[in-house]
Parts: C-alpha cells; structure tokens; sequence
C-alpha cells in the first residue's frame, strides 16, 4: 500500500494541566477512507489540529505523507474542512472559492476551472454569484466542503461534513468522496451519522483521548457482537 | 502574490460593507464640521468685562466695540466675586500705568475676545492721547519740537541731562505693561486651529484601529482565519494583507479629511499636504497593527468595544490637544508611549509652522519603531492558531 499518508503515533497532546489526548495510533493509507468516531469532547477536533499542524504534539509523533507535522509547505497537498463554516459573507461563492484557491497556491490559469469543478460536485454552480450572506445554511456546508475539495489535494481532512446536507445531495457528495477514494486520495473525516461510517473502509473509535477500537466496520461489529457501528459505539462508550 | 489576494479580499469585503465605509469617511468629517461650528462662529459671543481703576476713556472705549459690556467695580474684590459669579468673564485692573487683565478663560473664545477688546480700546486710547499730546506739542516753541524728535530718537539709549522732563513725558506715552491671569487653563486652551492637525490622526487612528481590530475578530470567530491556515499561506503574508489594504483605506481618509479641512473649513496648511498624508499614512498602520493585535485578547466584538475607553481615550489626552506642558512631569512621561502625540506633534508642525517632512525624523522614526515591534508582535502572535 506504500507509506501512510497519516501516520499518528502514540500521540499525546495537552493543553497546561487538562490532558485532551493520551495516546492516539492512527494511519490513513493513500486511497482510504478513515472515519473518526467518538462522543463530543473525546478529541476528535484536536486529532485533526494535531495532523494540520496548529497544535504541536506533547508527546509521540504525527506525520503527514512521511514529514513530521507541523510543515507549512505541506498544507497545500490537504484540503480541509472545518465544523464551522468559515466562509467570508461578503463575498460571492465564486470569490470564496477563488480566494482559497490563491490561498492554496492554485495556479491562477488553473483556478476557473477547478472552481467550475467543485461547485459541480456540491452543486452550487447555478448560485456561484450569489453572495454567501444570502445562502442557506446546506449551501455553506456545501460552499465550505467545496472549498477543502480545491486543488484535488492527496488528502482531505473534513469535520462533520455532511451536516445539515440533505439526503440526496449526502449521497453525491459520499460518492464523489468514493471517486477521490479510488483515485488512491485519502481523507480522514469525522462523524456522527453512523451509517456514515459504515461507508468508511476503516472506523477509529475515539473515547476518553485514546483509540479504543480501530478496523474496517465489519470487523468491529463481529468483535463487539453488533450488527451496526452505531450499536459499536454504544457498547464501547457503555463499558467505559 | 498571496499577500496581495489578502488585501483584494479585505479590501472588496471593506468596500461592501457601506455602513462602515460611511462610518470611516463621513462620521469624521461630521464631527468635524460640527466642531468647527462649535468652536469657531461663536467668536461673536457677549462678554462683559469687569474694571477696576481704569480710565473712564478706557472704559468708553470698550463698551463702545459690539458684543462687549463693560461693569465698573471699585475695588478687586468685589470684582473677584463677580467673576467668581459668572457675572463678568474677566477683570480689567490698572495698576499705575500698567494693566492686569483675569479671564474666568472657561471659555477660550471669550478670553479671546476679552483680550481683542481690550487691546482695540487700549490702542484707541493712546492714539487719542497722542493725538493730544500732538496738539500740546504743536503749540510749544519749534525748538521744542525739534528737541522733542531728538528725545525720542535718543530714548533706547536712555539719555536724560536737560531732556529729563520730556522724557517722562514720553514714557507715560509707551504702551502698558500688560499681565493675563487665567483662572482656569492657560493662553493654550482650546481652538479648533490647534486641535485640527491631532483630530485628524485621532479619526484616522481610531477607525482603523476599531474597524481592523474587529476585522480579524470576525476572521478568528468565524473560522476563516483557522481555516485561512489551514493553507500553506504564510503568516506574515496575512498581517501584510492587512496591512495593504488598510494602508489603501487609511490614505483615502485622509485625503479627505485633509480636503474637507482645507476647502470646507477654510483651514491653512502652511505646509506640504502630501507629508500630512504620509504621516497619517503611517499612524493608520500603527492603529492597524495595534488593533490586530488588541483583538487577539478580545471574544468578541463587544469586547473589543471594551478597549476604546481603555486604549483610545487616554490617547487623547495625551495626544496635545490638552497642553502637555501644564501636566506634572510623571503624567507627561507617560505622552511618550502614545504613538498620536507623535503623529499629532508632526502633523501639526506642517500644518501650522511648514515643517518639511525630512526635519520631522525624530517622531517618523519612533512611529516606525511603533510599527516595527507591533508588526512582529502580530506575526509571532499568528503561532497561536498554527505552530508554524
């Protein structure tokens, strides 16, 4: 499978005396899907700032496509996704998705027709001109996740992406996740619809700073004698 | 390339928000057309000047010019009372052949009128006086005369002998002697003239300071600045872009203000407006960084409300529209950290007294130490958000 694109090693981070993560092991190989699951307040967001950099590890080691983080260079090879929208309101959709791209170090020649791309897949092209102030809030998860999707990055790191997104456009946007999958791209995203996960091909179940569980989700329900990860989930945060 | 897509953003994000456009270059000049109003048209005011032991001449005089009456009291103490009462607004009082003028001075355009009137009717006087002694003297002997021309040429000299008594003649012709007491304030208090140059980098100062402090707020709390590092930009680029486009926004100001000042008001700038430009230039930046960094320590917007009495309004009193030099030393140290005095002290040196901007190193120069450490304060403070 070649090197991991993420390769989290008996990770430990610590903001002064409150310890949020003691000890994560966790690898994202290149065209995998890794969901990340755990119960609010069990680190995930902390995981994924770990990974982009912003936080410096206390202990142990993150590693992103084999350099250790945090390597700002490295950020224009990650698309990523924020539980909060993080979109400019007085701009357009279009000059959003332009602006990141500049950000991102997307050759100007290129930058139309990656945006014109994007907005296809979270179908938003007909409303590219509006301004975001005037958008509902799906179109800003879609804005937003169209935004991480800029500059086809090896790897794409999306907090609760599918939030207040409809069922039918979810199901485009896991496909389009599956099409990138198979382009041998990664993406590490986290979760709280089950069945979400199920679509992962591996699931870590994050609780209380560490990894409790981590395999492919039929796995998991075998070990824990469950059919479903939601039912996973439940009996993991149960034993604890 | 990354810095300049940061100000195209700011900037297009600044030039949508009209309310806060109209907020940057309306509200100034608003204030400052009402200040002038404020402080200047009621130079035709009514005073009423209080005497004690003036000439009856002198008297006349000045209750003859408009605006102006005048009470006679018979000693300075009841005077005083008077003044005291907001009855008069200054006391005249001779002493021999000298004058001591008080003003209550709470209001600077009334001790300026007090002393106009007085000085108008002193002038007045003494021109009626030699014109009498004129007459005396065209009455007196031709040798008189010709000895009375020798006198007066030999006065600086201070020659006597046989000239003695023309000569102190003449003296008494010299003009008095005159003494001003304030009772509240000094000669400095007050006039929109003064204050002018300081307003001006104060409005840049504080808008920048307000609009860009909250800018990067809104950029913290929405997550776009996470997300804005999440990308391999870097963070200089980011105070830079800042930087740019409110060095734009900062140089629009104030050439406005300057032209409202200059053609509406009616102001002279003695000086070269482009250095008045470039010394505003550079205190926007300084606002810019400080409000940038300011807004590090503030959750939100409300919160960054909280600084303007903190941060902004000692700027003003030590900015020199209050005279520093009536302070106690240790107050006045505290002048030499606000970066407005210094942008005050240079701007009003063009505006009033044509200072070129090459003679005005000093404060340029600590204005670019302001702008310095403050710049890499907000690059280092970045790391916050992202460890590289």
């Amino acid at each position: 499978m070649g090197e991991p694109m993420i390769d989290l090693q008996h990770l430990a981070k610590d903001f002064g005396k409150q310890t949020v993560l003691k000890d994560i092991n966790l690898t994202v190989n290149p065209g995998e899907i890794v969901g990340l699951i755990g119960p609010s307040g069990a680190g995930k967001s902390t995981v994924i700032k770990v990974t982009l950099g912003m936080e410096v590890t206390s202990g142990g080691s993150a590693k992103v496509f084999g350099t250790t983080m945090p390597n700002r260079e490295l950020l224009g090879r990650i698309g990523y996704m924020a539980q909060t929208d993080a979109l400019y309101d007085a701009l357009s959709g279009q000059e959003n998705l332009k602006f990141y791209g500049l950000m991102k170090g997307i050759n100007r020649k290129e930058i139309d027709e990656q945006v014109a791309y994007v907005a296809n897949v979270v179908d938003l092209t007909k409303d590219l001109n509006k301004r975001v102030s005037g958008y509902s809030g799906g179109m800003m998860r879609r804005l937003s996740l169209a935004i991480a999707l800029l500059g086809k990055p090896d790897l794409l790191i999306l907090d609760e992406p599918t939030v207040g997104i409809d069922p039918a456009l979810r199901r485009q946007i896991w496909a389009e996740l599956g099409r990138i999958r198979d382009e041998g791209r990664s993406i590490l995203i986290t979760t709280h619809v089950m069945d979400e996960a199920e679509l992962c091909g591996r699931v870590a179940l994050l609780l209380d700073g560490k990894v409790m569980a981590f395999d492919a989700p039929a796995i998991l329900e075998q070990q824990y004698q469950v059919k479903t990860i939601e039912e996973v989930f439940l009996k993991a945060e149960g034993v604890e | 390339m990354r810095t300049i897509g940061i100000m195209n953003r700011v900037l297009k994000e600044l030039f949508r928000d009209k309310r806060t456009l109209a907020l940057m270059f309306i509200a100034p000049i608003l204030i400052m057309l009402l200040m002038s109003v404020i402080f200047n048209t009621n130079s035709s005011t009514d005073v009423s000047i209080g005497t004690v032991a003036v000439s009856h001449k002198l008297n006349k005089q000045m209750a003859d010019i408009k605006h102006v009456t005048v009470k006679t009291y018979d000693t300075k103490t009841t005077a005083k009372k008077a003044l005291k009462n907001e009855k008069i607004d200054a006391i005249v009082k001779k002493n021999g052949s000298n004058y001591s003028l008080t003003y209550a001075n709470t209001d600077s355009t009334k001790t300026a009128t007090v002393k106009m009137a007085f000085k108008n009717a002193l002038t007045a006087t003494s021109v009626n006086q030699l014109k009498s002694a004129l007459k005396k003297s065209t009455q007196a002997t031709v040798k008189l005369q010709a000895q009375l021309q020798a006198v007066q040429r030999q006065q600086a000299a201070a020659k006597t002998t046989s000239n003695a008594m023309m000569a102190t003649k003449s003296t008494s012709q010299k003009t008095p002697k005159i003494t001003n007491h304030y009772v509240y304030g000094d000669k400095d208090t007050g006039y929109f003239a003064k204050m002018l140059p300081i307003l001006m980098g104060f409005f840049v100062f504080f808008f920048v300071f307000l609009i860009s402090g909250m800018a990067l707020l809104k950029e913290r709390t929405s997550g776009t600045l996470d997300r804005l590092l999440a990308t391999p930009v870097k963070r200089s680029s980011i105070v830079f872009g800042y930087m740019l486009s409110y060095g734009v926004l900062a140089i629009l100001q104030t050439v406005l203000i300057v032209l409202v000042t200059v053609w509406m008001l009616g102001i002279e700038v003695v000086g070269n407006m482009l250095s008045v430009i470039v010394i505003n230039l550079i205190l926007a930046l300084v606002a810019l960084a400080f409000g940038i960094l300011l807004s590090t320590f503030a959750n939100s917007e409300f919160q960054m409300m909280q600084f303007i009495p903190l941060v902004i309004v000692p700027q003003i009193f030590f900015s020199g529209i209050i005279p520093l030099d009536s302070m106690a030393a240790w107050v006045k140290d505290i002048s030499y950290i606000i970066p407005i005095k210094y942008a005050g002290d240079a701007v009003t040196d063009i505006i009033m007294r044509g200072t070129s901007i090459w003679q005005l190193g000093f404060d340029i120069g600590i204005l670019l130490i302001f702008l310095v450490v403050l710049t890499v304060l907000n690059i280092v403070g970045l790391k916050r958000y992202r460890k590289v």
